[in-house]
């Protein structure tokens, strides 16, 4: 194994590690996509350049634009749910 | 189930657990060690059969093209699915946005730093992604990567707020189209090989000379219908969820 490698490795371990121990929907969508970043830096240290590309654009395009989608509609359906139960005043 | 008999629980489950996955890593293979037969046969009957110098394509698009048919139709039904799902929850409101004005948009708050980076990534992201499906066969690509990154193009005007100009300038009905002209075509160049050589998605075309940008039979053709269908596929997945929040704004939902 070569010190890239290593490096490599710890790098995905670091931010996988963050990803599982954040709270927070939305931080968690972006340290997902730096997680992302680090599988990708990982494939193409490993010599996997075709799984590279497909994780960088999945990882850093295409999974975050629907997460942040969704967590938009869940705050904006969990608003309308508080305005609709406080009492008419 | 109180903490106590939980804690029981891991003290039991635990050490075997562990004593599992020990026992299991101990029977590993050495870093780098390679058993796949099948692998080498790849890399010895692809470049010189084939005349294709990238083996993932090949093997997607040669050795495993009748498995990358049902993984593009896997796509191709999810992305139905999301659209149909989602559709279902809003209602006839396509009037709407034909109403829309030029200023109103989704993400508001964008900067014009925001607004001259999302045009520079437009042209060189869809150049890039026409790069990765013609050259499928010859570099590391191909035809899903060079569709995801083909549909991030358009995605980018909507890093500068404009989801609506997004929508005029692909439309739902052409997404679709784009979509399922593209699985089609992967189908159908399967049918030419049926006609030609007599066995579906077999290679009927020259194979030309390795390294070349026409090369390695019909490997190119389902690069580009792959790389269609993708993009079509994405661009209408993100479209589909973009609409519910903007639905969702106008207190539709």
């Amino acid at each position: 194994m070569t010190g890239l490698q290593a490096a490599a490795l710890l790098v995905v371990v670091v931010t996988g590690t963050a990803v599982a121990l954040l709270s927070d929907p939305l931080r968690q969508t972006l340290v997902l996509a730096i997680f992302g970043f680090a599988l990708t830096l990982l494939f193409f240290v490993f010599q996997a350049p075709d799984v590279a590309l497909s994780e960088l654009v999945v990882s850093g395009v295409g999974l975050p634009v629907i997460i942040l989608a969704a967590l938009r509609k869940v705050a904006q359906q969990s608003a309308r749910r508080e305005r609709q139960e406080e009492p008419e005043e | 189930m109180s903490r106590r008999v939980r804690l029981l629980l891991l003290a039991c489950a635990g050490p075997g657990f562990l004593a599992v996955l020990v026992i299991g890593l101990r029977g590993l293979p050495d870093f780098g060690d390679f058993h796949g037969a099948y692998g080498l046969l790849v890399d010895r009957i692809e470049p010189s059969l084939r005349h294709a110098t990238d083996l993932v394509t090949a093997l997607n698009f040669d050795l495993r093209a009748f498995d990358t048919l049902g993984e593009e139709f896997i796509l191709f039904a999810s992305v139905a699915g999301v659209a149909l799902l989602l559709r279902h929850l809003r209602d006839v409101d396509e009037e709407l946005d034909r109403r829309r004005t030029r200023e109103d948009h989704s993400f508001a708050g964008a900067s014009d730093s925001l607004r001259v980076m999302s045009l520079i990534l437009i042209p060189l992201l869809v150049s890039l992604g026409v790069y990765l499906v013609l050259h499928g066969a010859l570099t590391p690509g191909g035809g899903f990567q060079a569709g995801v990154v083909c549909a991030a193009g358009p995605l980018s005007v909507l890093l500068a707020g404009r989801y609506l100009a997004l929508k005029r300038a692909a439309p739902e009905w052409a997404l679709e189209a784009v979509d399922s002209l593209g699985a089609a075509a992967y189908a159908l160049i399967g049918l030419g090989g049926l006609i030609f050589a007599g066995i579906y998605l077999k290679n009927f075309l020259p194979y030309g000379s390795s390294g070349h940008l026409l090369s390695a039979g019909m490997m190119p053709l389902n690069s580009i219908a792959v790389g269609i269908e993708v993009t079509g596929a994405f661009l209408l997945t993100w479209t589909e969820f973009l609409d519910q929040d903007l639905l969702a704004q106008r207190g539709r939902l």
